[in-house]
């Protein structure tokens, strides 16, 4: 792992329990940031609240860990000074689409030239385990304790609505392709979103049948379906199952965007 | 020249060249002519969705460098709290003016009102302290908006042009300099601890892109910005450290005007206030009213009061029911007596000259 001086060595160990996701994510976006050639010191991390949020502070560049919900505001002023810096955020489902819902889709919309890394654990992971907007229906969690009564969010869905130029999805299982998405995001000039779906062993695993961390990754990996095969099954008119995770590259496009590197 | 278009002209001069905000009455010029202007001298306005995400990225555009500032009313300085609260723990250089109108809530959109001046000081939440400033004229909508993004960069922290409505739409003949006075955020020493201060309790400021590879938290944090959160005196040495920087220069920054310094009946008001009591003692030359004018109002300065050793009372006409009149009180034995007028009427020079007439 050529990347790993990316890491800021001297905070660790980091505060993720044994088993958690973000570490994947973590791995997963400096293997991308790595293959784009850029510098430490032209790179800044952006984040809001939450466990997911905590992940700027293991990383050795310039980095604002902000409010809860915020980053992307913050985000988008660094960005808009500076054009020259690359802006990646990394984000929770709690933190982007609950409290930073309103600045999602303004981001997206203004399609500005941010990398955002959404590590969706489906709860509310810092603050052990309350419902959070991607919560499945009927899934358990410490504020539904008889499964949440409310339909959940397509992340990928609002930023494709939105206005974003990339988008993605992939989940802690798929470490080849995520990183590659992200690759892809860093590239592509624009708000470019890549969701990864993570165990949450501690606040959503043990509460939802996944009584070992394998059993959640097992599931992201036997429930995953590929855009194009979804595509086919649909057009061959077949069904495709209701639980089925759409992953892949679901949106790229050019739509005129803000913040780019001059 | 309005003393919105003044603010920003005060701001352009000053160097900002980052406006993240959100519209409201009686701020809106603000951001319209910063809109006009900012793209000419090669800064970037930008319209955010909400006065949480104005603040942000005011923040944001702070930490790549640049002077940057947002500017709002009563119910978008509401929304801004939090987000205050982390430009202090982090020591963001920013500005904020807020153009005041009457409250609670929406309350009276385009009515004059002084009643924020509490929140601006105490509206976050957590120990903090800020610096706070309040023009009476056009001009000084100008001058002080200069002085609060100077103030802001040497002290790292933000720093509020505290205006009323009156003041923000009054229209007067001003006077632009060629140049105004510049102070630059002090820069992070290369290889220094990015949160250790020195005496002067500041930090160098280590500017994103220039290879300091800061962490930037709002979370309690040690001198080399990483988290801790959990240990009391560290907290409180970093908290007390946020306060003292400021507070301990409130004699050192204090800014305002004294009229008659032997006079017995004294006056004291910041904003639009002021010019009545001007009117006053236009009217009625009288060297038994003084009149104490604080164009810094945080820190506060209990120094000033001493400038009038043989006042026997403080008369404060406020457009709020007594806001700084509570600061008064507390560093002085003689009766403050607040003269609350708010809801859009003006005090008259009349009802200020019988206020002063009770006290003889
Ligand atoms: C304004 C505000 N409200 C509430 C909180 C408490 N809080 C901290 S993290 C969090 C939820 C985080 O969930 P998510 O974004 O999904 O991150 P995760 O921990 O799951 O990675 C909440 C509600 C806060 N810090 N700030
Ligand atoms: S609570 Fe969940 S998301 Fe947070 S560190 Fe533990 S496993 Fe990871
Ligand atoms: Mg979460």
């Amino acid at each position: 792992m050529t990347y790993s001086d990316w890491l800021r060595a001297d905070r660790l160990p980091h505060i993720y329990c044994a088993g958690c996701g973000n570490g994947t994510v973590i791995n997963c976006t400096l293997s991308a940031v790595d293959r784009m050639g850029w510098k430490k010191e032209e790179t800044v991390f952006v984040s809001g609240i939450g466990c997911s949020s905590r992940a700027p502070g293991y990383i050795m560049t310039d980095s604002l860990h902000t409010t809860h919900g915020r980053a992307l505001a913050f985000a988008t002023g660094i960005k808009m000074a500076n054009p020259d810096l690359h802006v990646i955020v990394f984000t929770g489902d709690g933190d982007l689409a609950a409290i930073g819902g309103n600045h999602f889709i303004h981001a997206c919309r203004r399609n500005i030239d941010l990398t955002v890394v959404c590590m969706n654990n489906q709860i509310y992971g810092m603050t052990g385990g309350q419902g959070s907007p991607t919560t499945p229906y009927g899934a358990l969690s410490t504020t539904t304790p008889y499964g949440s009564q409310e339909p959940a969010f397509d992340l990928c869905e609002l930023a494709s609505a939105a206005g974003a130029n990339f988008v993605s999805r992939w989940t802690s299982f798929h470490v080849k392709e995520l990183t590659r998405s992200i690759h892809e995001g860093l590239k592509i000039p624009g708000f470019s979103f890549i969701e990864a779906l993570v165990q949450c062993p501690t606040n959503y695993g043990r509460r939802n049948r996944f009584r070992q961390v394998m059993d959640q990754v097992e599931y992201f990996k036997t429930h995953g379906i590929l855009v194009q095969k979804a595509h086919r099954l649909r057009d061959e008119g077949l069904p495709i199952p209701a639980d089925a995770i759409l992953l892949g590259d679901l949106i790229r496009r050019d739509r005129p965007a803000m913040g780019v590197r001059r | 020249m309005q003393g919105n278009t003044a603010c920003a002209e005060g701001a352009l001069a000053a160097g900002c060249r980052f406006f993240g905000g959100y519209p409201i009455t009686p701020s809106t010029e603000i951001a319209e002519h910063m809109a006009a202007k900012l793209p000419k001298v090669g800064g970037v306005f930008i319209q955010m969705e909400d006065e949480i995400a104005g603040i942000a990225s005011v923040i944001g555009a702070s930490w790549t460098g640049a002077r940057a500032m947002t500017a709002t009313s009563g119910p978008g300085f509401s929304l801004m709290m939090e987000n205050i609260g982390f430009a202090v723990m982090t020591e963001t250089p920013c500005v904020l003016v807020n153009i005041q109108r009457g409250g609670p809530s929406t309350g009276q959109p385009t009515m004059s009102a002084q009643a924020d001046m509490l929140q601006c000081r105490f509206g976050s939440h957590g120990d903090y302290s800020i610096i706070a400033l309040s023009p009476a004229s056009v001009q000084e909508m100008f001058e002080l908006t200069v002085k609060a993004f100077n103030l802001a960069e040497r002290f790292r922290v933000p720093a509020f042009l505290m205006a009323d409505e009156i003041i923000g739409h009054m229209r007067e003949r001003i006077e632009i300099p060629d140049s105004v006075p510049r102070e630059e955020r002090k820069p992070l020493t290369a290889g220094a601890l990015p949160f250790r201060a020195g005496e002067d309790m500041i930090p160098g400021f280590p500017q994103f892109g220039k290879g300091y590879g800061v962490h930037v938290t709002g979370l309690t944090h040690d001198e080399r910005g990483y988290p801790c959160a959990t240990s009391p005196s560290l907290h409180e040495d970093l908290v007390k450290r946020l306060v003292a920087k400021v507070e301990s220069a409130r004699h050192d920054i204090a800014d305002y005007r004294v009229a008659n310094p032997d006079a017995e009946v004294v006056f004291i008001t910041y904003g639009s206030p002021a010019r009545t009591v001007e009117q006053v003692l236009h009217d009625n030359p009288d060297e038994r009213i003084g009149h104490l004018r604080f164009r810094l109002v945080w820190p506060f300065s209990e120094k000033a009061l001493e400038e009038f050793p043989d006042a026997k009372v403080f008369l404060v006409p406020e457009q709020n029911l007594g806001q700084m009149a509570r600061e008064i009180e507390r560093h002085t034995c003689i009766p403050v007596v607040p003269l609350p007028r708010f809801g859009g009427a003006l005090h008259t020079p009349a009802e200020l000259k019988k206020a002063v007439e009770a006290w003889r």
